[in-house]
């Protein structure tokens, strides 16, 4: 495939942030619910 | 307002959590089906989709280039819904509120996956990474806004005063949109005209290449739908931590820093 370091750098940067984003969101959510009690989750 | 002890970790007023986190079942099967839409579309994109005649191996940075922009227009789209909501429901629920700076979150994440990866497919096509034609520049301007808006979100304040502000500047925000959309009409643009979204509704497109990238329209709102579920459940919690002891929020936030 030509030009593959821009075409598959392209799919690294795109899932890359995502997933880095996706990770930071599960940590902080993670962090912030262990220091609240079950019923102000309403989603459990 | 009850308030926690600063140095616990997990006693609450009404006993220790049992579960953490902001997944359930619905949003685990979420993330799987998003993981699949992923995989699909590096499949399609980089291996069973052909060429294009005049853009050739270049095409499959498109792939994720578009649906990224579409899923950003949608996600500013539906922070000017929840903010509007917002703000003219007599109700002025705060969940409207989270859902629109949740949603914007993820917009600015997909704005900014567009631009980085349209100026890679930029350098292939256009020979630069970036010019400053019509389509890029105003991009890179509703970028640059809803960093502001979320810049907005977190002054000082009261959730109200946060809720209110912001769901203002959401909807002069989304008036970026159409601007941005029909850039390509209004201005003489290096950026090529829609292909999919026609007004004539005439897709000169390959069937593999649109089913291509039909395939990364489909993963990338699966992901949208999941970081924006998870993004605003931590936005509620933070704000029940808010209401429980700003001490508390002071410290993780501090924590959270170093």
């Amino acid at each position: 495939m030509e030009d593959a370091g821009f075409i598959i750098g392209s799919y690294v940067v795109t899932f890359g942030a995502v997933g880095a984003y996706a990770l930071w969101v599960l940590r902080r959510a993670r962090r912030v619910t262990s220091r609240l009690p079950d019923d102000a989750k309403p989603w459990t | 307002m009850a308030s926690l002890p600063a140095t616990s970790t997990t006693t609450t007023p009404t006993g220790p959590p049992t579960t953490t986190g902001t997944s359930t079942k619905a949003t685990r099967l979420l993330g799987a089906a998003a993981i699949v839409g992923i995989v699909w579309l590096a499949a399609f994109g980089l291996g069973f989709s052909p060429a294009d005649v005049n853009q050739r191996e270049s095409v499959r940075i498109l792939y994720v280039h578009v649906p990224s922009a579409w899923l950003a227009y949608l996600a500013f789209f539906v922070t000017a819904v929840a903010s509007g909501i917002y703000l003219f429901s007599k109700k002025h629920s705060l969940g409207w509120d989270r859902l629109a700076g949740a949603s914007a979150e993820v917009g600015v994440l997909f704005m900014g996956i567009t631009l980085v990866v349209g100026a890679l497919w930029g350098r292939l096509t256009w020979g630069v990474f970036w010019e400053w034609d019509a389509r890029l520049t105003s991009t890179a301007f509703m970028f640059v806004t809803y960093i502001g808006y979320l810049t907005v979100r977190r002054l000082g304040g009261s959730h109200e005063q946060r809720a209110r502000r912001s769901a203002v500047l959401a909807l002069l925000a989304v008036l970026e949109i159409p601007l941005v959309h029909w850039s390509v009409k209004l201005w003489r643009s290096l950026h090529q005209d829609a292909t999919v979204l026609r007004p004539d509704g005439d897709v000169k497109m390959n069937g593999l290449m649109l089913f291509t990238l039909f395939v990364g329209v489909i993963a990338f709102t699966l992901m949208y739908m999941w970081l924006v579920i998870h993004r605003q459940r931590t936005m509620a919690a933070e704000d029940a931590l808010d209401d429980a002891g700003l001490d508390l929020a002071i410290a993780d936030r501090k924590a959270e820093h170093q």
